[in-house]
């Protein structure tokens, strides 16, 4: 199979965006209505008082910020992953990039939802932010939930900004091509006067290398501010000192599972076989191998570590997951996380595209678990005894999560129906390896070898 | 001089008999949520006593250890407050800013007591309660966080007494609802500034601990532990 050539390139990545089957239009009503069931959810919840859901004395945190934590790991799919493939000049990044970034900006955009949602009273969420009141009252800068809102702010204003400019090219495109009316205007706004200059070129060039090297830390410093919610709190299992990292290898390990089952969506729906091939899969199949392996790392350095310590209140908390009323959560959240991905990924057969795809369904089912199992054990079993609780979803909860899913993918369609969900020129600009590479690291890259 | 407000609860007093947890909801507005929601764990009870059963049938003896906010000197309740609802008095309370609170929760969760409340729905009462409210306390709408205030209302009333007639006020004075009402003197109120009080008496007891001391919180409540056999 050769190349697709630049002209097929761009007629192939420009025809989801002319041509629209009655299926999209059904996808869009299904998914849109489950958000709206789910923003009613929320009103019924807002209206009659946060009572409606599960959450109690002493459980006090659970669904929604299971959620949130989980949305905002999901977020490290893209930016995070495109940022490093950049920055490596990695020849096979050039067809994920985009599809990547554009998880992170929605997947922020709906965990930095569940904050607010699961305020008592959310109407008065601003009092989060610093801003200028009559009163000269001050946000508490010592809260980790201050410090939330300043990580998400900036890393949701990055990501959408790292999503943005190497989308300039390709508004400019289909600017040039669309007929005049509506949509050459809003495409001709959106590309910004680009003219495709030697100038301009260079221009994007150098500031997508800046935002490469500072989205990194940004993203780091995200999950690892999400980790600091719990471990700045003296809860048993909470408290400790390696969340920060533990969270974001958890993070990047999730985001790269959504990111491959919304490549395969894309390559399945889209037809975009010859832009999404196999290697794609594999190279980041082996990289949620490595994430997965990380991942029961850290899961084991944390409860050996706990299990030797016999702190009294911990041990309250692990004997909970491990073997009491959470161990069927915890084995599962085991096999999806671990023995699922593991066995699939690293067996050369089973690493095609159905079976990263299995691992990553896993991985995400594996992640979410892995979020709950830290937030309410923790909570339901604290220091007294006495004031043990436990914790069950009401319906409100699992309405609001099934449709944070819904939004996700809504989004990602309409996305993938106004944008090129490939970046075209950055495509024709380099090589992208051909069907017949089975993997690129049997490519050696030798030394002095100008790279593509 | 400035207070320091601090309470000794003596468990070989204590006959968990509850009316210190009654008269904390006739003083302080608290709801009654009804059977329904207790059992799904919302009952509000700023001052609670918990009970612990200690051997086999029939050889069983319940010890009781009323737990009400600890007024932390080193509170985890408050830092991570991003709206300084939750925010120490010079007086050494952990006071609660009912208005100021959005209800994200982080305080009772990093609360190791587990002595903060939060209203899940608005307030109410079961005929004839709706006609026993204190108007010295503001009662709290749905998504707020309260607790135990010490019973900010009669110190400061008391403090403002003491004021107007020109004198300190004096030991015994003052006392929150729940120590009132004890019927058992388990309870002792009072200034852990003035070295003669008898609260300050009591904490400084060779049988004087504090709850979760380890967790470095600093409470402000001392429990005397138990001598007899129950």
């Amino acid at each position: 199979m050769n190349h697709p050539s630049h002209e097929q390139m761009t007629a192939d990545l420009l025809r989801p965006l002319q041509r629209t089957s009655w299926r999209f239009y059904l996808l869009v009503a299904f998914l849109g209505s489950i958000v709206l069931m789910g923003l009613c959810t929320w009103a019924y919840q807002m209206y009659n008082g946060f009572g409606v859901s599960g959450i109690n004395n002493p459980v006090y945190w659970a669904f929604y910020i299971t959620n949130f934590v989980f949305w905002i790991g999901i977020s490290h799919a893209g930016t995070l992953i495109s940022a490093i493939l950049r920055l490596v000049n990695a020849g096979w990044r050039r067809p994920v990039t985009r599809c990547a970034e554009v998880i992170t900006a929605f997947a922020l955009m709906i965990g930095a939802m569940f904050p607010i949602i699961h305020l008592g009273r959310p109407w008065l969420f601003f009092w989060l932010m610093p801003y200028p009141n009559q009163r000269l009252l001050w946000p508490n800068f010592r809260s980790p939930l201050v410090w939330d809102f300043f990580a998400i702010s900036t890393y949701l204003t990055g990501s959408v900004l790292f999503l943005f400019l190497p989308m300039i090219p390709d508004f400019a495109l289909i600017r040039d091509r669309a007929p005049k009316g509506l949509r050459r205007r809003i495409y001709g706004a959106l590309a910004l006067g680009w003219r495709g200059t030697t100038k301009q070129w260079h221009r994007l060039e150098s500031a997508m290398q800046i935002m490469a090297v500072a989205i990194i830390p940004v993203a780091v410093s995200v999950h690892t501010i999400v980790s600091f919610d719990f471990s700045m709190a003296p809860v048993p299992m909470w408290h400790s000192t390696m969340f920060g990292p533990y969270f974001v290898a958890g993070a990047i390990f999730s985001g790269i599972a959504g990111l491959i089952i919304a490549m395969a969506a894309l390559r399945r729906f889209l037809h975009l076989e010859a832009y999404l091939h196999p290697v794609h899969f594999e190279n980041l199949g082996k990289l949620l191998l490595m994430m997965s392996l990380l991942w029961a790392y850290f899961v084991f350095a944390e409860r050996l570590t706990t299990w030797f310590g016999n702190d009294t209140a911990e041990m309250n908390v692990f004997y909970v997951t491990q073997r009491g009323s959470f161990s069927p959560l915890y084995w599962t959240m085991v096999v999806c996380n671990f023995v699922v991905p593991f066995t699939i990924l690293a067996l050369k057969k089973l690493r095609t595209i159905g079976g990263c795809v299995i691992a990553s369904f896993g991985v995400c089912v594996g992640m979410w678990l892995e979020r709950f199992l830290i937030v309410v054990p923790s909570l339901s079993h604290k220091y007294l005894p006495y004031a043990w609780g436990h914790y069950r979803p009401r319906p409100v909860e699992i309405m609001i999560t099934i449709a944070t899913f819904a939004a996700m993918t809504l989004l990602y369609t309409l996305f993938s129906k106004f944008v090129p969900i490939i970046a075209i020129w950055e495509l024709k600009a380099g090589d992208h390896p051909s069907p017949e590479l089975s993997a690129a690291g049997q490519h050696e890259h030798r030394l002095g070898e100008t790279h593509a | 001089m400035t207070h320091k407000w601090g309470m000794a609860v003596d468990l070989d007093r204590c006959t968990g008999c509850g009316a210190c947890v009654t008269a904390c909801h006739a003083e302080n507005n608290i709801p009654t949520v009804g059977p329904e929601q207790a059992a799904r764990g919302r009952a509000m009870h700023w001052i609670r006593v918990e009970r612990y059963y200690e051997g086999e049938f029939p050889d069983v003896s319940v010890k009781f250890r009323p737990v009400m906010c600890q007024q932390c000197d080193a509170a985890p309740c408050e830092p991570v407050c991003p709206t300084y609802a939750s925010h120490h008095t010079a007086e050494g309370l952990n006071a609660q800013v009912y208005n100021r609170c959005i209800g994200t929760r982080y305080c009772a969760n990093a609360c190791p007591y587990n002595v903060r409340y939060f209203d899940f729905f608005n307030p109410q009462w079961p005929r004839p309660l709706h006609l026993q409210f204190n108007p010295d306390v503001s009662v709290r709408e749905v998504g707020v966080m309260e607790k135990c205030t010490f019973c900010v209302q009669r110190i400061n009333a008391a403090e403002i007494a003491a004021k107007a007639d020109k004198r300190e006020l004096k030991d015994g004075e003052l006392q929150p609802a729940c120590a009132q009402s004890c019927p058992a003197k388990a309870l002792v109120f009072g200034d852990l500034n003035d070295p003669e009080s008898a609260v300050s008496r009591l904490s400084k007891s060779p049988r004087g601990a504090k709850l979760l001391e380890d967790l470095g919180t600093k409470p402000a409540v001392t429990y005397l532990s138990r001598q007899t056999q129950a």
